[in-house]
């Protein structure tokens, strides 16, 4: 993380995207952030169901001042509200994750999905279109057949670009809870895709099957004491994936010992620390979300106050533990009355892994440099900062005496939270959602300050 | 007012030329299946010159519009004016084999593949080859897999030095970044292997053979096993050991279950392309210990091949082999913890005996026989059960009825109706092997009680059961044993069961012959016409149409006549329906 010690950090804003309006609609708030592999792209979800896609300016992709100048590039409705009539449920239109798939050909792919039902999506350019008809002209109106003296064949012409986001797949009725992850394995077949209690397993082809791969049901659900709360494939190993669990533990399990991965082969865990313990310690201690490092070695796991970095091959502890907002210990109660502590912040790594990210309230958001250990609280606001211009760092304090860069933790709205955010895949850019808006910094290469 | 030069010919070309780029996705593939009427009508220069170019960009539509575009181009070839002018369809083909959606992709090689044959060995070196070079070093990987399945087709037909550039390039998509396309390649592997020379073979084959059988993706080393089987198949039996048998043994001990599954599936093949002698000294181990897996996929696909591997054991030490080696093991699997495994095994496990001859069956198969009549499972009983004639030739079945009948009646009135839907259809097969007496002693009974069951597919299957049963015990039989039970339901204050007994009359009058029908049959149907439920009405009219042809024709004029006319007259719309629909079938009117 660069940075001095003046309270001015080298990340600038870079854009914001969507309205600034204190009244916000319910369908306009975003539930998913996601780059694609090259960074090109960069993909939202929100609650209303829809997916926008923003391009990276490709002019401006070589200066690198304006790296991070993403622009719209296509806009669809993913998922329908719908109503399940045997269970008299309703389905949200709610999009709870996106991911990209690698690139195949010179069409995109991204799978989408809510809490039931996965989808895959294509991304298509077309700048051709096909004229010429025999029996009509090309407005529509109709020739009189006894003008016809010889076959026309259509001609493909040139014409503006277009955008089109095509449903390839559907893949439903595999889910009696609601799905929490999808992950894509590396060997770019398959697919895993986790609900509370049972992850399955598909292949992109296959829309009519998916195997079940974990389940944790117990045969009496007056038994439950787990849920799963988040999954992920290894980066390179497509045999390995892991799950999050609400109790604070990550199992790792190796699909090639058995088609059921009921037995982890690896447990995840930190033996909990007694003096700290209370009535919140389990619901703290559950994982909101779970991600590998890109080389592989390393698993990051979010808890409620806590990033923790964990060595595969070290299972007793993590390597890592960084504290998101430590100084909230003190504030679980409330926390718990306006269900605060429910929020799944997700986490993210930086594209060489040297950092990581993650969410906080008050709109701030936690960069922690693994190296040099240190860290940083910027804030995700268009009134505090203007584009091109160094955010300020932050510093939460308990005491009433406040200096420039000071908060104190009663002055934190609990209600501007960064949940969602994610990593440029190379570059230094990062995405992230407020409640209906979307931040791009980027780092500025040569440091001015 | 029509044109002088007007031509009515072509509007229908012209609509389906227009209906190309419909918007309705099925107006374009009518369209694109009738391809050929439209190139007809341009001729095969225009064919040449405007409708490939348009068909090569029209990539963007609907999956199924593209497949059926794919396959129609393999067909081409006349069209664009024959073998000369075949390279015209190479363009459309290969924009078609770098579309993401696998079956197009697939459909587009396949094509490809096909009018290769049709390039001259020239026009194979100047046009086809080239392109499969583009497609194996095309930036995505989509075209890379296409390129893998269209090496095998060139590489017998061009000159040694491209035959050397093709083998560069195979090698080069076997080392691919992506699994997708060392997948492609692992799939091929086999099949490039055949039109190589030996030489290649052992040293190009074998090193590439071996690399994707170690691949870090478990799914292109199950693919790899494939290629082993075929690999093995050319090469002679002395270079068998050195070359192919340490993967294919490490195959067999994978950490992965999916490779030791695929081992196991393709177990047969491997033990033909190897001979005896590995057979016996590596592949009867390698066997025992697919038997014996710990992942219950790889043990049921292991034990649906146990028939199949001991019938092609060497004679000599055939007896030996399975006595010692895999009967021990298929003992242990017969009470396997899991469901799938037992009902793979009993499946084919009945196979043995015919290979074992009649001691070693009473002596060792027949106890796991009866264990497995009384698994807990009914797909497993159900398996026994449906090859009993395997058993029957070697022992006779009655070393089995003991066990066999409680294992029936327990499945005929299981409370799942598709178990009991499939007992009922062994029901004939079982009969056969057991015996007149033997069935209306035991299970005639069971017989008729399906006929009242409350699943209609139960009591249709009856039926059908009975009218079997009747073609392998005679008429007689069915006079004296099914006939006056079936008639009784006539009576029955349940409709569902007087109808079933129309059913039965339907299936079974042809089999009992015209006497039985005119004498005991008859009177209950027409007696019925009198029924106050309509459906049983229509119903009787349904089977005098159905009986009416066994009948003589005074029967008809005196019996039949009158009653389907006054049903004709009946108040019920659908019983006036079928009993004129019986009169002018009949030619009664």
């Amino acid at each position: 993380v660069s940075g001095d010690g003046d309270g001015q950090s080298r990340w600038c804003l870079s854009q914001v995207k969507g309205a600034v309006d204190d009244d916000v609609a319910e369908a306009d708030i975003i539930s998913a952030v996601e780059f694609n592999h090259s960074g090109e792209l960069l993909a939202t979800g929100d609650r209303g169901g829809r997916i926008v896609i923003f391009q990276q300016e490709q002019e401006s992709k070589n200066i690198p001042q304006c790296r991070a100048e993403y622009n719209v590039y296509s806009t669809f409705q993913s998922h329908e509200p719908e109503f399940d009539y045997l269970k008299s449920l309703e389905i949200e239109e709610k999009i709870n994750k996106i991911r990209w798939l690698p690139q195949k050909n010179a069409a995109h792919f991204l799978l989408s999905t809510n809490d039931k039902t996965i989808k895959l999506w294509k991304i298509s350019e077309r700048d051709k279109r096909p004229e010429g008809y025999n029996l009509k002209e090309e407005d529509g109106r109709y020739r009189h057949p006894s003008s016809l003296t010889t076959l026309r064949v259509p001609v493909f012409q040139p014409m503006n670009l277009m955008v089109e986001a095509s449903p390839r797949r559907v893949y439903a009725n595999a889910h009696t809870y609601h799905i929490n992850s999808i992950s894509v394995n590396s060997d770019n077949e398959t697919y895993l895709s986790a609900d509370d209690l049972r992850i399955n397993l598909w292949h992109l082809d296959f829309t009519d099957r998916s195997f079940n791969i974990v389940d944790i049901k117990p045969s009496n659900m007056e038994e439950l004491t787990e849920v799963i709360t988040a999954s992920e494939f290894h980066p390179l190993q497509c045999n390995t994936f892991v799950y999050g669990s609400s109790k604070g533990t990550v199992r790792l399990c190796d699909m090639r010992a058995s088609a059921l991965c009921d037995q982890h082969s690896k447990l995840f865990e930190e033996p909990e620390d007694p003096s700290t313990r209370s009535f919140f310690s389990e619901i703290i201690s559950s994982i909101s979300d779970v991600k590998f490092s890109h080389s592989g070695r390393y698993m990051m796991t979010r808890d409620y106050l806590t990033l923790k970095i964990w060595d595969l091959h070290m299972e007793s502890q993590p390597v890592e533990t960084y504290q998101v907002h430590g100084f909230l210990r003190s504030k679980l109660c409330s926390l718990y009355e306006n269900d605060c502590i429910f929020d799944k912040f997700e986490c993210c790594w930086k594209g060489d892994d040297s950092e990581v990210m993650t969410g906080s309230y008050n709109n701030f958001f936690r960069m922690f440099n693994r190296d040099a250990q240190r860290d940083l609280t910027l804030e995700a606001s268009w009134e505090n900062c203007s584009p091109g211009y160094p955010l300020k760092t932050w510093r939460v304090c308990a005491g009433s005496r406040r200096k420039r860069n000071e908060i104190g933790v009663d002055c934190l709205d609990f209600s501007r939270k960064i949940l969602y955010t994610s990593w440029h895949p190379q570059d230094n850019v990062v995405a992230l959602a407020t409640v209906n808006n979307l931040y791009i910094f980027q780092e500025k290469l040569n440091p001015e300050f | 007012m029509a044109g002088a030069d007007s031509d009515d010919s072509l509007y229908p070309i012209a609509v389906l030329i227009d209906e190309l780029r419909n918007e309705d996705v099925q107006l374009r593939l009518n369209s694109i299946k009738k391809l050929s009427t439209i190139a007809l009508a341009l001729g095969v220069e225009r064919t040449r010159t405007e409708l490939l170019p348009f068909l090569t960009d029209t990539i963007y539509d609907e999956d199924e519009v593209l497949l059926a575009l794919a396959e129609q181009l393999g067909n081409f070839t006349m069209l664009v004016g024959g073998p000369e002018y075949v390279h015209c369809l190479l363009p459309p083909l290969e924009s078609l084999a770098t579309v993401e959606e696998t079956v197009v992709r697939d459909k587009a090689v396949e094509s490809l593949r096909k009018i290769s044959h049709e390039h001259s060995p020239v026009d194979l070196e100047v046009h086809f080859e080239p392109l499969v070079k583009r497609l194996a070093s095309g930036d995505w990987f989509t075209s890379r897999t296409s390129a893998c399945g269209l090496f095998s087709v060139c590489y017998p037909r061009v000159s040694s030095t491209v035959k050397a550039e093709i083998r560069q390039h195979f090698r080069t998509l076997c080392s691919d970044d992506t699994p997708m396309v060392r997948r492609a390649a692992a799939s091929k592997l086999g099949e490039f292997a055949k039109v190589l020379e030996l030489e290649y073979v052992k040293s190009d084959i074998i090193s590439l053979f071996t690399a994707l059988a170690s691949d870090e993706q478990d799914s292109v080393r199950l693919l790899a096993v494939e290629a082993g089987v075929s690999i093995a198949t050319l090469l002679p039996q002395e270079d068998l050991e050195a070359l192919v048998m340490p993967t294919l043994r490490q195959a067999a001990e994978d950490k992965s279950w999916r490779v030791r599954y695929m081992v196991a599936d393709k177990f047969s093949d491997l033990q033909k392309a190897v001979g005896p002698e590995i057979t016996k000294n590596d592949l009867v181990p390698a066997f025992q210990n697919l038997l014996k897996d710990c992942e219950a996929e790889v043990r049921a696909a292991a034990a649906n091949k146990v028939k199949e591997f001991c019938e092609n054991l060497p004679e000599d030490s055939r007896e030996t082999i399975i006595m010692t080696h895999i009967l021990p093991c298929v003992k242990e699997l017969v009470s396997d913890t899991n469901q799938h495994v037992k009902s793979a095994l009993a499946s084919v496990i009945m196979g043995l005996s015919t290979i074992l001859g009649k001691d070693n069956t009473i002596e060792h198969l027949l106890p796991l026989f009866l264990a497995q009549l009384k698994d807990e499972c009914p797909e497993v009983r159900l398996n026994i059960i449906s090859n009993l004639d395997c058993v029957n030739e070697v022992i006779g079945i009655r070393q089995l009825s003991q066990s066999l009948l409680p294992a029936i009646v327990e499945l005929a009135e299981d409370a799942k109706w598709r178990v009991r839907l499939a007992i009922i259809e062994y029901m004939p097969l079982l009969a056969g092997q057991l015996g007149v007496e033997f069935f209306d002693e035991k299970l005639n009974s069971l017989c008729m009680a399906w006929l009242v069951d409350h699943v209609y597919a139960i009591r249709e299957a009856a039926t059908c059961n009975l009218m079997k049963l009747v073609e392998k015990f005679g008429a007689e039989w069915a006079q004296n044993t099914i006939v006056p039970k079936v008639l009784g339901m006539a009576n029955d204050p349940n409709y569902l069961h007087r109808m079933t007994t129309l059913f039965c009359i339907n299936a079974l009058s042809e089999a009992c012959g015209q006497e039985i029908t005119t004498k005991h049959m008859l009177p209950v149907v027409l007696k019925m016409s009198n029924d106050q439920v309509a459906n049983v009405r229509f119903n009787v009219a349904k089977s005098l149409q159905k009986i009416g042809p066994v009948l003589d024709s005074n029967c008809l004029q005196t019996e039949v006549k009158p009653v389907l006319e006054k049903l004709a007259s009946d108040l019920d719309i659908d019983v006036k329906y079928f009993a004129q629909e019986a009169i002018s079938v009949l030619a009664l009117a």
